[in-house]
Parts: structure tokens; sequence; C-alpha cells
């Protein structure tokens, strides 16, 4: 059995190195061609007409004019007269012109009615008591979680738990199908306790989530010596990807489908158009080069994919192009769910958290969402929680880098920090005398903040709460841990080494940015021993073998795992060519620095060249899997920890909050390319300062509609905004011998707990909801004197 | 498209000729920056554009013995590297510079900033200037109003004058010079911006047939000048305050002021309640807070904007402070 671990330290010649990622040149040049880039010859454009309301069933579409327009070439329903529509934006009619502007106007010309119903778009507390458990659901019920994207298993989780109000037969189950239900949802309605009659409740927009109690909170909270509490909250933002979704569409024949499509999931999107398409999955060919931007909104198809597909077919197969406009991709393309929380703590004097108790509340959108995984990091061994999920018509909610965890650092490490001060306690301090709560990975978080606190100066700068300050400047440091699985997806890598020594790779996987690329060279290069520009690499295209979409950190994993599987097997097959010539046994051989040589004698060496004129007529191919348990070991794994420290300074006055530097400590197992790693976590850290201090998605109480869709008011960091970075990976022993683990979603989780924090030491006092702005801030304040002054 | 004829004049008067007599057919296209974003979103939809770009003569920036005579064409880039501007408006140069990125710095006219439209998001949502609901409710009032007037906002407009360059110009005293039919007007800065009370009119004085030539502005000798913004982001944001103010006399004692407040209300505001407050003072911490308070003594904050108040207050207080510490 040929050795498929990963390289030992020592015999490492560019895994784990610090490497320039290999598209640089083509993105710093502008060559790189991004789906929005991308023109197909004699391209129609799309435009989408959208629900103007929040809230309303369609009652007419009336396309005429729009289809008697020179230059129109086909028009497309989307959704029918009798739809509900559930957010602003929703998608209605798709045209498609010869250029863009007569798409406008076509777009302009579709007459749409609308019945207006009673819209909800806020996320406030909701009123004492208000919250429902929710009925059996109804079929349209059903059709409404479908039409608002919630994902499978919440689907089927609500049938379970629920229980359904129609008698599931052939006939549903064949509707079901037809309407895009997944299998594992016919399957549960099919298996679900069935409430005839209990149709026509009416369905409060705050629905019971979820109630969880663990040991003996009341006992803990009344033998409490120290109870904390707060208030807190992030709200709902967007992913406002800077390349918008969207896709272009060709029929080159009758029933073969060609997509570009802005994704992050090459491999995975022919499955999903198939369905709708009603056609085979294999005459889907799906393509993409680069893409600006994803952050866990570009997974699926979306029903702006699909129309491109429907209406290209039926304009004659003509590439068909629709790239959403920034309104509607700040509108309909991705919210990460508002989460909010009255906490109460129980310690004791000496720091040691005994209890937690939490009333928390938040909206995904129409399907209402989940509670975060709360409290987190530290599992405090007496709990009591109740999340209120609030049904609202802001739009859809999509995964968004690290789904869940952002708030719940938000909701707990601000807890935490609160606690901590109430016991005049250090935060570093605090957390190492809870830290055995954060098992598995106690270890890892208490040399993380070792590290974190010295690249910090905390020992230097940190002082209690509202200590440092002159005049109207308010200095703070704070705190915040996260953690994140990131193990490595599914992925299937093919490597070829010709008999003229060059390698090719092909593998359907995507680079979201974040140096996939790279990463697949090094580990190839690594392991046959040639120069990582001798490989050719074939991404991109889910004509090549099947590789998992890039979400959840399980790229780096999967196809670091599959391409090393297919190097050494790849390897192995040329050494058995070339043994003969150089009369050893194959496993006397070794492949170093663009050489096969044999093991330990120098003088019997072949060049990578010479060795390959060995293999004769037919190239070697091997095919890499992860997983794969017949070749051992596991290359990549799960489980990894991180600690943020961010330094702030606060105007009094203005309420302005600026970074002034942020510490990433972080863990993610075997490192491949320092570089990108560094890199992934410094896009992390801006990220986190802009959701931090700037983004929300601000729904309108008139109209229902989103306020801020554009970037002059949803506002991003800008360079002036981004402060001192430092970025500390956790390498070397005791790290790398874990395997491959994903780095994308945690280094995101803990910057705005941390500047909320930092916030908090800084003023005294806490500003409870995240985004920090100056309105927020001043009302923090305020509350603080009118306090003072009452006591 | 909405189609739209383009018309492109050589001479002022030409220019005028082609505008109508009513304000939304016609727009005056120049630096473009907002105007096109206006067009883009359907805010608006011209029949026509009059480009002004190649009307001669509304350019560039000369120093003249009365002081700086600036064409309505000069970008704001032009502007902000402009030595007279630099040597003796410095206060006016900081406020382009921090008016907009780069890019929009060298296309941007400064007859076009002082022209641009609100950044009310419900104006620019397509819902007009003075939105009302259904019901014929006030929609300012009802709505999302964090970044609306907190003076001057009794009437149907409640928007914030966009400009943040408007207020140090007027506190360095400038006058604007118009063009129209019955022939050429001049006005100060501080009365060519009006608040509307019905839809049909606009954020200033101008009218439909009219263009805007040339911003004069007076010698700044003797007046110590700044401005002064709170924005969110650290630069390249629509800010939550502006401050702009001239002091002429010594900071022992100030002889006179112009004190103006952006983004407070539907027109730059001038407060003659925290001028007076400083006429005859030396500036110190104590009567700069004095004066800022004053000035916001008669805010009136809608249901989301009591913050503003602070914020304005702020911004004058740091204007005041920095004028005095700083040469004209």
């Amino acid at each position: 059995m040929p050795d498929y671990g990963w390289p030992k330290a020592e015999d490492r010649t560019l895994i784990g190195k610090r490497i320039t990622r290999v598209d640089a040149p083509l993105k710093v040049s502008g060559q790189a061609k991004y789906t929005y880039d991308t023109h197909r010859p004699g391209m129609l454009y799309g435009k989408i007409v959208r629900s103007p309301y929040p809230k309303s069933k369609i009652v007419s579409i009336d396309t005429s004019a729009a289809e008697k327009m020179p230059g129109v070439k086909a028009v497309h329903i989307i959704q029918k007269v009798g739809s509900t529509i559930h957010w602003a934006g929703d998608e209605v009619v798709a045209v498609a012109a010869v250029d863009e502007r007569v798409a406008e106007d076509a777009a302009r010309a579709v007459v749409i009615k609308y019945q207006q119903l009673p819209f909800f778009v806020s996320d406030a507390e909701p009123p004492a008591g208000a919250a429902e458990t929710p009925g059996p659901l109804s079929y349209d019920d059903l059709a409404d979680m479908a039409d608002n994207q919630l994902p499978d298993p919440q689907i089927v989780s609500q049938v379970q738990q629920y229980g359904i109000t129609f008698k599931p037969d052939a006939d549903s189950a064949k509707s079901m199908k037809d309407d895009g239900f997944s299998e594992s949802v016919i399957k549960a309605v099919a298996g679900a306790t069935v409430h005839p009659g209990a149709d026509s409740k009416p369905k409060s927009n705050f629905q019971k989530a979820a109630a969880q109690t663990i040991g003996d909170p009341d006992k803990t909270f009344s033998e409490a010596e120290v109870v904390s509490e707060g208030l807190y909250g992030i709200a709902a933002i967007t992913h406002c990807c800077l390349e918008s979704h969207g896709s272009i569409s060709e029929w080159p024949e009758a029933d073969k489908l060609f997509v570009h499509m802005s994704t992050q999931n090459v491999s995975g999107i022919a499955g999903q158009m198939a369905e709708p398409l009603k056609m085979p999955a294999a005459n889907i060919r799906v393509h993409q080069d680069h893409i600006g931007g994803g952050f866990g909104s570009k997974f699926g198809p979306d029903r702006w994919g699909i129309a491109t597909a429907e209406i290209s077919k039926k304009a004659g197969g003509k590439p068909v192009r629709i790239m959403l406009e920034r309104d509607s991709e700040l509108e309909v393309a991705g919210m990460r769910p508002s989460a909010f929380a009255r906490v109460k703590l129980a310690a004791r004097k000496d720091g040691t958290l005994t209890g937690w108790q939490s009333q928390s509340w938040g909206t995904g959108g129409p399907g209402g969402g989940g509670m975060p995984p709360i409290p987190y990091v530290l599992a405090i061994p007496n709990q009591r929680k109740e999340h209120t999920a609030i049904r609202t018509n802001q739009g859809p909610a999509r995964a968004w880098r690290a789904p869940s965890h952002p708030q719940a650092a938000a909701l707990t490490m601000c807890a935490f920090e609160d606690m901590a001060a109430k016991l005049n306690m250090d935060p570093v301090e605090f957390f190492l005398k809870n830290i055995e709560l954060a098992k598995p990975r106690q270890g890892i978080y208490s040399e993380e903040l070792g590290i974190a606190a010295d690249l910090m100066g905390w020992k230097q700068k940190w002082q209690p709460r509202g200590k440092n300050r002159s005049g109207n400047v308010a200095r703070g440091l704070g705190l915040s841990m996260h953690t994140w699985g990131g193990r490595g997806h599914n992925s299937d890598c093919d490597l070829t080494i010709h008999p003229d020594g060059s390698v090719e790779i092909k593998m359907g996987s995507q680079d979201l940015g974040t140096g996939t690329r790279t990463c697949i060279l090094i580990v190839a290069a690594d392991s046959l021993g040639i120069p990582m520009d001798q490989i050719k690499l074939l991404i991109g295209d889910s004509s090549y073998p099947v590789s998992g979409g890039s979400g959840g950190s399980t790229t780096i994993g999967g196809v670091s795992s599959s391409t090393r599987r297919a190097a050494v097997d790849a390897r192995d097959a040329l050494f058995a060519k070339v043994a003969p010539a150089l009369s050893v046994q194959p496993d006397q051989l070794e492949s170093v620095g663009g050489t096969v040589r044999v093991k330990g004698d120098s003088s019997h060496t072949l060049s990578w060249k010479e060795a390959c004129s060995k293999i004769g007529a037919m190239p070697i191919t091997a095919r890499g899997k992860n997983p794969d348990r017949a070749k051992p070991p596991d290359l990549t794994n799960s489980g990894v920890g991180g600690v943020q420290m961010a330094e702030v300074q606060v105007d009094t006055d203005t309420g302005i909050v600026e970074v002034k530097k942020m510490v990433a400590v972080q863990d993610c197992g075997l490192v491949i390319d320092l570089k990108t790693a560094e890199s992934q976590v410094y896009g992390a850290l801006i990220m986190g300062v802009s959701y931090a201090l700037f983004e929300e998605k601000i729904m309108d109480p008139v109209t229902g509609r989103m306020l801020n869709p554009n970037m002059e008011f949803y506002r991003l960091a800008g360079l002036n905004d981004i402060p001192e970075l430092v970025v500390h990976m956790m390498t070397g022993k005791g790290y790398d011998e874990r395997g491959v683990i994903g780095l994308g979603e945690p280094p995101v989780v803990s910057p705005g707990a941390a500047i909320s924090n930092a916030v908090a030491n800084a003023l005294g006092v806490r500003v409870p909801f995240i985004p920090l702005t100056p309105d927020r801030v001043l009302e923090a304040l305020n509350n603080q004197d009118t306090k003072k002054a009452g006591a | 498209m909405r189609p739209f004829e383009y018309v492109s004049p050589e001479t002022s008067k030409q220019a005028v000729s082609l505008l109508g007599a009513a304000w939304g057919p016609t727009e005056i296209l120049a630096g473009g920056t907002d105007l096109l974003a206006l067009m883009k979103e359907d805010v608006i939809a011209p029949k026509r554009l009059v480009n002004i770009k190649s009307v001669k003569d509304l350019g560039g920036v000369t120093s003249t013995a009365q002081g700086l005579r600036i064409g309505a064409l000069t970008t704001l880039g032009q502007l902000a590297d402009d030595s007279n501007v630099k040597k003796s408006y410095p206060a006016l140069a900081e406020a382009l510079i921090e008016a907009a990125s780069p890019q929009i710095r060298n296309m941007a006219t400064i007859g076009g900033n002082l022209c641009q439209r609100p950044r009310c998001w419900y104006f620019r949502g397509g819902m007009g200037l003075l939105p009302k609901d259904e019901a014929g409710k006030d929609v300012i009032n009802i709505g999302d109003n964090r970044y609306h007037a907190i003076l001057g906002n009794k009437g149907p407009a409640k928007f914030v004058s966009p400009s943040t360059i408007a207020p140090v110009l007027i506190a360095y005293n400038a006058q604007v010079r118009i063009e129209g039919p019955k022939g050429k007007r001049e006005l100060p800065l501080e009365k060519f911006f009006i608040t509307p009370k019905t839809a049909s009119e606009r954020e200033h004085d101008l009218r439909p047939n009219e263009i805007v030539t040339e911003i004069g502005l007076p010698s700044a000798a003797g007046w110590r000048v700044a401005h002064y913004e709170i924005r969110q982001k650290a630069a390249f944001d629509w800010p939550l305050a502006v401050a702009a103010v001239a002091l002429k006399g010594t900071t022992a004692s100030v002889d006179s002021a112009r004190i103006v407040l952006g983004y407070v209300a539907p027109v730059p505001w001038m407060s003659p309640e925290a001028e007076r407050a400083l006429a005859g003072k030396s500036v110190s911490d104590e009567t700069a807070k004095v004066a800022s308070e004053a000035a916001l003594a008669a805010a009136t904050p809608l249901s989301h904007n009591a913050y503003k108040v602070q914020l304005a207050r702020v911004a004058l207080q740091r204007a005041i402070l920095k004028a005095a510490g700083g040469a004209a």
C-alpha cells in the first residue's frame, strides 16, 4: 500500500510554505474572466420584472406589449397568476432582447396587477407571549417553504415535528415532485403525522423555534454568587457580492444546455437545473473560471438561472444572460439572519461560569429561521434557552460565511465580556478560568489566547472598563473565540502524466478567490517533485470529475486530499514504468526536484522528462478521491479553534468607532499555503470590521422594501477603515498532524463580538446591537449618563 | 432605455434656449455623476438632455482683484488642485477632497455639485422628494428617517441638502451667477437653496430654463475658515453632519462669523444664532459650545434622528475651534 499520508515536515518542498497565488497576475491585470465578463456570440440580454410589494398575490400578468416590441426575443413567466409573493423584488417575469436597453423597455412594458397583502418586516423584540407553537403544515405552507428557499433539512424537521394537514398519497407525491420538492421532503411528508382539518389556523409571525433546558438552571441561578444580564444582537446583513449573481444559458443542441454561472458549486448545479427543466443532468454543462464573491449565497442556479435556460430555449437556443443589478443583489440574493437575545449568566465569584439563560429571537425572512448555537464555544453546564423565529418579508435568508456562528459569537462572547467586567476580571483571565468548558479544544484556545495577547500587547494596554479615556477619546480592547468544522468535502481528481512529461489535473471544483487553484498545484507538485508551473490545472467545469461545492470551509480538505491520492497513485504508476530502466524495484524510487531517482543513490537519476518517456504511448491517469477509506490515512479533519482581539478608539462625542488593530490567531490543521491561508484571515477580518461597524439590511416600515439596496447606504469598509491586521497561523507539532482543515469560515466569526467587546471596554457601557453605528453608540452613552444621574 | 433627445450647445445662450419652462422634461448634463444614476434608476426620465460640457467660458478658475471666479464646469478635482484655492481657500480645498472619490472628483463639476439631487432614500427609491403614502401620510414621518433633517423640517420637505461643499462656499460668502432667457443674475449662494413646498419645486432657486455659470468667491483675507464633517466611514461617505465656519477678527475677539451647517436641513443651514453667540467673544471651548448649542436650540428631530442633533452640535463646535486654530 502506497503511503498517501502528508509528507513529513522535512520532506515538504511546497506544502506549508508561503506561495503567491498562481492566478494573481491574471487578476491584477484584469485578464481573469468572470461570468460577468463573459459575452457569448449572439447573446441576448435578460431582465427581470420584480414585485414592488413585499407581500402580495399576483392577480394578472399581461406580457403582450413586451412581446410585440422590436428586438424582444422571448418572454417567460417565472411566477404564475395566483402565486404569493413573499418579499419585495421577487421575480415574476423575465424578458430577453437583443440588448440591455430593449430588455429594460420590455420589462417596463409588462403589466402585472397585484393584490397587496399585509406585510411584516420588523425584527424588533416580539411582545411577551406572542410566540406560537407552529401547527400542522398545509400543502401551501410547504410550497411557501420551497418558495422561500428554506433548506431541505429544515423543511423535513418541521414536517416531522408538526405533522401535516393533508393525506399524502400518490397524487400529492407527484405534485410535490412537479413543484420541485426534493426526495427527502417527499419522503418526510409520506411518513408524517396527519392532522386533517387543521388548515385554517392563522399563522403568527412569531414562532417558537427552540426551547431547551440542560442541567438545573433554576437551582443554578437561585444559588449563583454573581448574575450578569444583558441585551445583545446583530442585524440582518446581505452578502453584497461584488460580482452579482447571474448566468448565461444557451442550447448548443436541442437537448443540450451550456451554462456559464457565477457559482460556488460548479459540479452541483446541473443536478439542480435538471428537475425544473425536466431534462437529464448529464445533458447540462456548467462552466466558470473566476467568481467575484459568493460567501454562501451562490450554491443554487436560482430562479433567475433557471429562467435564463427557459428563455434561451424559447429564443431558439441563443445565449441569454441575466446578471443581477446591484439593488436586486442586495434585496433578493442573500441575507444573513438577524439574532438578538436577552442573556442572563450565572458565575461563581472566582469567575467560573455555572449557568446560562437566554430568550433569543431573530429573522431569516419568511421561513423564520433557527436559534444560533448558543452559548457558543463554552459548554456551560446549566442552561435554559428559548428562541422565537420571526417570519418576515425581508427576503430569503442564505448561508452567510459561517452560518449562525457570527450571531452566536455576538450573543455569547458579549455576554461573557459583560460578566468578566462585573467580576472585575481581565477577560483573558476569565476565558482561561473557564477554558475547560471549551473541550476538546481547551489546549488550542489556551495557547492561542497567550499568543494573541502577546501580539496585541494586551497586558500593557488592557484597562478595566471605561478607564482608558482622555477627553472624548475612549480606547478599549476586546476578544472573542470561535470554532468551526471544516472537514474536506467529497472530491474526485484526475491526474494525468503524459509521456512527454507534462502533467494535467482535472477537477470539477472552483476557486472562490481563496487560492484553491494554488493549493491543488502545491499538493500535486510537492507530491510529484516537480515545479508547479509544469502542471496544467483544469477546474471550473462540470465535465471534469465531480468535486463538492465550496461552502462550510470544506474545499481545501477535499481538493487537497483527492489531489494527494491521485498524485501518489500516478507517481507510483510512473515508478513502475521507470524502475526497470534503473534496475530497481519501484518502491526504491523517489521523485524529487524534477528528477526520478533511486533513493539514496544520486548516480541513478533520470530527469522527469526522461522518466516519463518510459511510460509508453498511453498517458497515466489516476483518479484520487476524498474520502477514500481504501487509501488511508484520512488526510482531512474537522474542528478548529480561533481567538481574535480588537483594539478600538471611540469618539464619545460623535459615537464614531475606529478599529485600530485586529489580531487573529487561527488553527486549521496542516496549512497547504501559508500565504493564501493568511490572506483568507485578512479578508475575514476586513469583512468582520465591515459588519461590525457598517452593514445592515435596513427595511422600510412603510413600503416593506429595503431602503439601502446600493453601496452608498449599504456601507462596506473602505481602505481607510481597515486597521492594522495581525494574523498568526498555528502550525507545526500538534497542528500539522491533524490533517488539512478548512479556513474560510472561522476567522469571520469573531470580529463582531471582539469589536463590540472592545467598544464596551472603551466606553464602560455595552452598545447592545451590531453594527455599532453612531446612533447606537450615543444612545448607549446617553443611557449610561441617565443611569448615573439617577443613581 | 427611455428615449431622449441629446443636444450639445456651444454657448450658454443656446443652452438656455434649449431648456424648457418646467422641471422634468429637460435636464442639464454636466459631469453626469448624479444625473446618469438618477436616469438609470428610473427616478427621472427626461425627454431632453442639454449637455453643457461644450459650452465655452463655463470652465476655469480665475483669480481677480475681488477674489476668485470659478466656472461652473470646473471639476471638483481641478478646483481642489488649483493653487489659488489651496493657498487662499484651504477649507474649500479640504471639503472638495472629502466630497468624493478621485474618479468622481475628476468628472463631477462644481455647478453640478450644487445642483445635485438629495440622497434621501425615499426619493432615490422613486417615491418623490416629498413622499406621501397611499393614505396621504408623510412617509418620512412614519418611515425610517435616521438620515433626515433635524432643522427646517416642519414643511413637507425633510430631506437634507446633499452638497457637502455648499456650506463652506457659503461660509466664504460665495455668490452664484446664473444665466437665463432674460440675461444674467447673481445671488448669494445661501439664497440659491430653497426648501420646496410642492412637488413641482426644486431644491434651489434656479428656474427650469436657467443654468449656473459661475461661482464667485470674495477675498478671504482676514477670515479664518474651517470645514468639518462627521462620517461613519473614514472616507467617501455621505456625512451625518457638516459644519463650516468663517471667523473675522482675532480669536481673542471675533468681529463677525458666518456659520453654516450641512446635512441637517433641506438647505445649507445658516445659523444667525450661533453667529450672534460668537460675535464679540473670544473663541474657547466654552464659547464654541455655547454657539453650537445656540445653533441647534431650535432643532426638531424626527422619530429616528435625535442623535443627529448632537452630531451637528459637535461638528459645529469642532469647526469653530478648528477655524480659530488655523489661518484662513
